[in-house]
C-alpha cells in the first residue's frame, strides 16, 4: 500500500485571456485518496473544486499534471469513476429503475435481464428505494432523485466515487439523513469516495481526510486536514467527540480568514507536492504516520503523500 | 356549476356555427321572380333559367346536400375530370405523406449531425437559411424540368417544404441536449450509436416531434397549392376542377375537407409529440 489508489500530480487549470496571457484557477495540485478512503474538498466558490473534480471523472482536461488511478494515467471518462452529479442528472423519460439499469447494462453488456434485475434491484434497495423503481424523476422528490443518482453511480462498482456537491440542492432534513447513508453504504462496500462541500459539518461526518484550499485566482492546497473522529461517528453523536469543535473551529476559521491570507503569507516551508497534514485537537501539525484515524479496517491505512 | 365549465364551450361552439349557418342563409336566400339578367338574355333563355337567386353563391342547404352526397358516395370514379372526394383526398394524403416521409429520413439524420458539430452547423447554416425561406412552389418549374412527371414534382416539392422545420428543429434539439446527460453517458463510456439512440435522440425527441408537426402542417397547406398547378389528381386539383366548373357547392366541400384533414394529420402529430414528452 505505499501508493495510493488515486494519485493527483501537479494538475493545473488555465485559461487564456483574450490579452493572450493566460489566468490560473489553480495549479500545482498535488495529493492521493487512499483505497477505501473518503476525501472531502472544501474551498469558496471560484476556487477551481468543480474542475478539479472533472479532472478527475476525465470530463474536462488538465492544462498541466497528471492523474493516475491503481498506478495507470487516467484518458478521459472511465467507468471506474464514477459521478453522483449536483443536479442529479437522471434521464428524465428512463424510470428510476431505468436510470441505474443504463449504467448497468454499459458496465456489464453481457448480462441477461434477469442478471440485471437482481443487479439492480439490490442498490434500489440499499438506498432504501423499494417499491419506486417504476416511478420516473419527475414523480421522485429531490432526496429520492438524488439517492437514484448513488444507486446509480454504486450499482457499477468503480473503484472510486465523485460527487459534487451532491446534497446542496436539498433541504437539511434530507440532506442530514442522505448522509448517514452515504456514510453507513460508504462503510459498508468500503468505497474510496473523493467528495466536494462547502459544507463544514458534512465534511467532518463523512470525510477521512479534509482538504483546504484556497481562494481563487491561482488557488492551492493549503492543507489537508485529518479527521480523527471514530468513523463509527453519526449526525446526532457528531457534536459530543471531544475533537469535534476544535476541527469544525479549524475549518470556519479557514473558510472565514485564511482561505483569503493564505496565499498572500506562504508559510515558508510550504510544499504543494506535501501540503501539511494537520490533526486539530491534537496538537499542531503531526507527523503523517501519528495522523491516521483510528479506521474500523484490518488494514492500516498510512497517509502517504509523499513520491 | 361544473356542468357549464364542461358543457359550456361545446355549445357556444354549436351557437356560434348556427349563427354563421343562419346569416349565410339570409345572404344567400332565393329571391324568386326576381329578373337577375338581362331581359333580351331573358328572353333567349326562358324565364326559368333567367330567374333565381342574385348569384351562384349556393345557399347553406345546397352545400348541405352536395356535402351528403360527397360523404355517402366518396369513392365514386367517373373519369378523370370526376372522382369522388374521398379518391382525391387520398391521392393528396399519400403525396403528403410520401414526401414527408422522406423528408423526415433525410432531415433527422442530417439534423442530428449538425447538430452534434457546431462545426458542421456553421458549414450547413449559409445553405439553410438561404434555401428556407423560398416558396417550395418556386421549385415546381425547376422539379418538373428535371425530374418530368407531375406527380413525382410534386412529392418533391411536399419533401422540399416539409424538410426545413424538421432539419432545423432536429438540429437544435440535438445541440440542446443538457450537458449533464452527456455526461452521464461519458462517465458510464456508452458507445457512439447507444448514445445517440438511448440519450441524445429521447432527450432531443419532443423538439423534433415539433418540427415534425410543423412540417405536417406546411406540407398540407403546399399540397393543395401544387395540386392546382399539376392537376389531375388530388384534393388542390379537385377545388380547381370544381371552379372551372363553377360548382361553389363543391368548392365549399372541398375546403371543408382540406380543413378537416389538416386537423386530423396535426391531432395525431400532436398525440405522438405527447408520447415522446418527459416530464421534468
Amino acid at each position: 500500500m505505499s501508493d495510493p489508489l488515486i494519485r493527483i500530480e501537479g494538475i493545473a487549470k488555465r485559461f487564456a485571456a483574450r490579452d493572450g496571457t493566460s489566468s490560473t484557477v489553480f495549479e500545482n495540485v498535488h495529493f492521493g485518496i487512499e483505497q477505501g478512503e473518503f476525501v472531502c474538498l472544501i474551498g469558496h466558490s471560484g476556487c477551481g473544486k468543480t474542475t478539479i473534480l472533472n479532472i478527475l471523472a476525465g470530463l474536462e482536461p488538465a492544462s498541466d499534471g497528471y492523474v493516475f488511478v491503481g498506478g495507470r494515467e487516467i484518458r478521459g471518462p472511465s467507468l471506474d469513476r464514477a459521478v453522483i452529479f449536483q443536479s442529479h442528472a437522471l434521464m428524465p423519460w428512463m424510470t428510476a429503475f431505468g436510470n441505474i439499469a443504463f449504467a448497468v447494462t454499459s458496465r456489464w453488456p453481457e448480462w441477461d435481464r434477469a442478471r440485471l434485475r437482481d443487479h439492480c434491484q439490490k442498490y434500489i434497495d440499499l438506498v432504501n428505494l423499494t417499491g419506486a423503481e417504476k416511478k420516473r424523476p419527475a414523480e421522485l422528490s429531490g432526496g429520492m432523485k438524488q439517492r437514484v443518482g448513488i444507486a446509480r453511480a454504486l450499482a457499477i462498482q468503480p473503484k472510486m466515487m465523485l460527487m459534487d456537491e451532491p446534497f446542496s440542492a436539498l433541504d437539511a432534513l434530507t440532506r442530514g439523513m442522505l448522509q448517514e447513508e452515504v456514510l453507513r453504504i460508504c462503510a459498508e462496500t468500503r468505497q474510496t469516495a473523493f467528495m466536494i462541500t462547502h459544507d463544514v459539518d458534512e465534511a467532518i461526518l463523512l470525510a477521512d481526510k479534509i482538504i483546504l484550499m484556497t481562494n481563487g485566482p491561482e488557488a492551492k492546497i493549503a492543507e489537508i486536514v485529518v479527521n480523527t473522529l471514530p468513523r463509527s461517528r453519526s449526525r446526532h453523536t457528531l457534536h459530543k467527540e471531544p475533537h469535534y469543535y476544535p476541527i469544525r473551529n479549524h475549518l470556519v476559521d479557514f473558510l472565514v480568514s485564511r482561505s483569503k491570507q493564505f496565499n498572500e503569507s506562504l508559510p515558508a516551508d510550504y510544499d504543494p507536492k506535501n501540503p501539511p497534514l494537520v490533526s486539530p485537537g491534537l496538537s499542531g501539525a503531526v507527523p503523517a504516520a501519528a495522523a491516521v484515524p483510528p479506521r474500523p479496517v484490518e488494514k492500516a491505512v498510512v497517509v502517504n503523500l509523499r513520491h | 356549476m361544473k356542468g357549464v365549465q364542461y358543457w359550456g364551450a361545446p355549445l357556444l361552439s354549436v351557437a356560434l356555427l348556427l349563427a354563421f349557418l343562419a346569416i349565410w342563409h339570409a345572404a344567400t336566400r332565393p329571391e324568386t321572380g326576381t329578373r337577375v339578367v338581362d331581359a333580351e338574355y331573358a328572353k333567349l333563355v326562358g324565364a326559368e333559367a333567367a330567374t333565381g337567386q342574385k348569384s351562384a353563391f349556393p345557399t347553406p342547404a345546397e352545400v348541405g346536400r352536395k356535402l351528403w352526397g360527397h360523404i355517402t358516395d366518396p369513392f365514386y370514379d367517373k373519369g378523370p375530370n370526376d372522382k369522388g372526394i374521398g379518391i382525391q383526398l387520398a391521392f393528396s394524403i399519400a403525396r403528403v405523406l410520401i414526401g414527408y416521409l422522406l423528408a423526415a429520413l433525410v432531415a433527422i439524420p442530417i439534423g442530428f449531425l449538425i447538430g452534434m458539430s457546431p462545426l458542421v452547423y456553421r458549414a450547413f447554416d449559409p445553405f439553410i437559411q438561404v434555401l428556407k425561406p423560398i416558396s417550395p412552389l418556386a421549385w415546381m418549374p425547376l422539379a418538373l424540368f428535371t425530374l418530368q412527371d407531375s406527380g413525382v414534382s410534386a412529392i418533391f416539392v411536399i419533401f422540399i417544404c416539409s424538410v426545413w422545420p424538421m432539419l432545423i428543429n432536429t438540429a437544435f434539439g440535438v445541440a440542446s441536449v443538457r450537458r449533464e446527460w452527456l455526461n452521464v453517458a461519458k462517465t458510464l463510456e456508452v458507445g457512439h450509436l447507444r448514445r445517440a439512440f438511448r440519450v441524445i435522440l429521447p432527450a432531443a425527441a419532443p423538439t423534433i416531434m415539433t418540427g415534425m408537426r410543423i412540417s405536417i402542417g406546411i406540407a398540407w397547406l403546399v399540397i393543395v397549392a401544387a395540386e392546382m398547378l399539376v392537376g389531375g389528381t388530388g384534393i388542390g386539383y379537385f377545388v380547381w376542377n370544381e371552379w372551372n366548373n363553377l360548382s361553389i357547392a363543391n368548392i365549399i366541400s372541398g375546403i371543408l375537407a382540406i380543413g378537416l384533414v389538416g386537423m386530423v394529420l396535426d391531432l395525431s402529430l400532436a398525440r405522438l409529440t405527447r408520447l415522446v414528452t418527459f416530464p421534468e
